[in-house]
């Protein structure tokens, strides 16, 4: 910093018409005219487009001719353009952290289309808040970081499968993690799956033996991941496989833990012989179909209910795949669905609704005001229509349970710093636009463990995952941003303060100086320590108060 | 001054990834607002301390708005 202070600051501002977007409703010659009287500012310039080749050309020769150290570009919103003109900076050897934006166009001619004068005063003041900012901005440098070109799939399942085979196809070192002796997850408790009507075994044997004949990926069944430590594009991940424990590195971690079937004890007479679940069920229609000639069929089983309020999605599907196989395999099979409400979406699943339909399935609709009673060898329900309980005779009553998060969610969780919904599913980064990403950069997320999800969004979700994590490993270097906290070591406390806000785990505590300090890589720039800091001596670099209070300053100048 | 020729001036602290998105998208959409407010980006509203807001006061601020 004191070297900066010596040096002279010479602010070059560039005041954008943008056509007539800013020109058509603000006094530009006024803007020009006023920047010129503001301190440290030695050059002024007014371009048609600041963004186009000619402007950025303009701000690329200005730097040299008139020695600046600093630029300001007043125009639209750094959101969209800052980078453009730090790059400008960057060519004419300025250093990009020496810039500044003022927004004259979304936030000031846009807004006072009608008042030109008072909008063109409110663009002087931002103006100047941005010059008096720039004044006070010192050079950053943004840290390259190596990266490990190596993958951790955590979950060998179908989508955690995907992934590791669509990485290693690309050429990355992949460690497929799976916690069960063999691969294949939920898909090995499977029987046939529909509209493919092939085995699961079918699937899941072929995508095990493109696995095993992968060099490049590693299987480690029987085993777990038990700690995670570093950060996006240098991970360690212990992988405990028996009784060793093994480090690799990795510059991306997928989370593919899947989720588990629901075991309903003590909902509708569940007792696993004559009261099974689906994942039963299609266990015993591997060994042929059960002798049962009356099947009942109950949906939403611990499912949409006060303790877990969500759609487990996938059960009808299952539901009505089972009822067909029952009646292919005979069709003097009586087969009853009790539902709620169907939920097919899709092209396939609503035509194998309908040929269950076609085949004899029988849907009666319940009230879950009025749940079905199961007894020996009937279930009871009130039949809305017909308004009065009817008896179903049934040998086989087969419950829908719902997917649930698995039991080791929340430590993964912990581990990878990642977040869980309230129903102990993973959270991915934005709801809409990244749904395989967590905001953990480095950590990708695919499959049941996100979501109760069907095997061809599991596999679709195991490739997005795949291509999301290789836009990470296909660099050669990372570099962090140069916006990040310092702790000034003089006046620091050592009060934790910081270290309790911080949501990256990015500061810790020194003991032996009894001060906190900023791992520069793992910060993200929030700023949440500067503000709790009591001694102001946490800074965010490109947001210090010292530049803060100049802007301050500035909003009233005259 | 009279009443009806006060003009305040309101000094926002708009968070990059929110609030400052919102008032750029007010432009965008072409929504009217007063001139009266001057607009500071922070990286979010948590690294508004109070220090701030108090300088804001204390420089002739009539109103503080933490948007994030």
């Amino acid at each position: 910093m004191t070297g900066n202070q010596k040096e002279e600051i010479r602010i070059g501002v560039f005041i954008c018409d943008c056509g007539s977007n800013i020109a058509g409703y603000l006094t530009m010659q006024e803007l020009v005219d006023y920047a010129r009287t503001l301190p440290n500012v030695v050059f002024v310039q007014e371009n048609l487009y600041t963004c186009s080749e000619s402007g950025i050309n303009e701000i690329k020769q200005a730097i040299p001719t008139h020695n600046l150290n600093r630029v300001v570009v007043a125009s639209c919103t750094p959101r969209t353009h800052e980078p453009l003109f730090q790059s400008a900076c960057e060519e004419a050897a300025l250093n990009p952290y020496l810039f500044e934006m003022a927004n004259i166009r979304d936030q000031c001619s846009w807004v006072h289309m009608r008042e030109r004068e008072k909008g063109t005063e409110r663009a002087k003041h931002q103006i100047a808040m941005a010059v008096a900012k720039a004044a006070r901005l010192r050079e950053l440098s943004r840290i390259e970081l190596g990266i490990s070109h190596r993958a951790v799939v955590i979950g060998g399942g179908i989508s955690g499968m995907s992934a590791a085979m669509a990485l290693g196809n690309m050429g990355y070192e992949v460690d497929l993690v799976e916690k069960q002796e063999k691969l294949g997850g939920l898909l090995n408790s499977l029987n046939i799956v529909l509209p493919a009507n092939e085995p699961s075994s079918r699937l899941l044997h072929d995508l095990a033996a493109r696995i095993s004949a992968n060099d490049k990926i590693i299987v480690h069944t029987s085993s777990e991941v038990t700690k995670a430590e570093g950060y996006v594009g240098n991970y360690v991940v212990t992988i405990r496989e028996k009784s060793a424990e093994n480090r690799v590195k990795a510059g991306v971690i997928i989370v593919a833990i899947g989720a588990r079937a629901l075991k309903p004890e003590g909902l509708f007479g569940y007792n696993g012989k004559s009261v099974i679940t689906h994942l039963e069920l299609e266990a015993l229609l591997k060994q042929g179909a059960p002798a049962a000639k009356n099947v009942v069929i109950v949906q939403c089983v611990g499912s949409r209910c006060a303790e877990r309020t969500y759609c487990s999605r996938i059960c009808c599907m299952t539901a009505v795949k089972n009822s067909i196989l029952l009646k292919e395999a005979d069709s003097r099979n009586k087969v009853t669905i009790l539902y709620r409400d169907m939920m097919m979406y899709g092209v396939e699943n609503e035509d194998m609704f309908r040929k269950s339909k076609e085949l004899g399935v029988r849907y009666v609709a319940y009230d879950p005001a009025k749940l079905p009673q199961v007894g020996e060898d009937f279930v009871k329900v009130y039949h809305q229509r017909m308004g009065k309980e009817i008896s179903i005779p049934a040998e086989l009553v087969v419950l829908s349970t719902p997917l649930v998060a698995q039991e080791d969610a929340a430590n993964v969780s912990s581990m990878l710093k990642v977040p869980l919904n309230e129903n102990g599913f993973f959270l991915e980064g934005h709801v809409k636009l990244k749904p395989l990403d967590f905001a953990t950069d480095g950590v990708y997320l695919c499959g049941s463990a996100r979501f109760p999800a069907t095997i061809r969004e599991a596999v679709s979700q195991g490739l997005g995952a795949a291509s999301r994590a290789a836009i990470v490993l296909s660099k050669e270097a990372l570099f962090t941003s140069g916006i990040v906290a310092d702790i000034n070591t003089e006046t620091c406390c050592g009060c934790l303060g910081c270290v309790d806000v911080c949501p990256y785990g990015a500061i810790r505590f020194v003991e032996e100086k009894e001060i906190c300090q900023v791992n520069k890589v793992l910060c993200k720039g929030c700023g949440g320590c500067a503000a709790t800091c009591p001694s102001e001596s946490a800074k965010l670099d490109g947001f210090s108060s010292e530049q803060i209070y100049a802007q301050i300053e500035q909003a009233f100048a005259s | 001054m009279s009443e009806e020729q006060f003009e305040p001036t309101i000094v926002g602290f708009l968070c990059n990834w929110c609030a400052y998105a919102g008032a750029d998208l007010a432009g965008v959409s072409r929504l009217q607002y007063p001139p009266n407010l001057r607009t500071i980006r922070s990286l979010c509203s948590a690294t508004v301390g109070s220090h701030q807001i108090l300088k804001a006061f204390q420089k002739g601020a009539d109103g503080v708005f933490v948007g994030g």
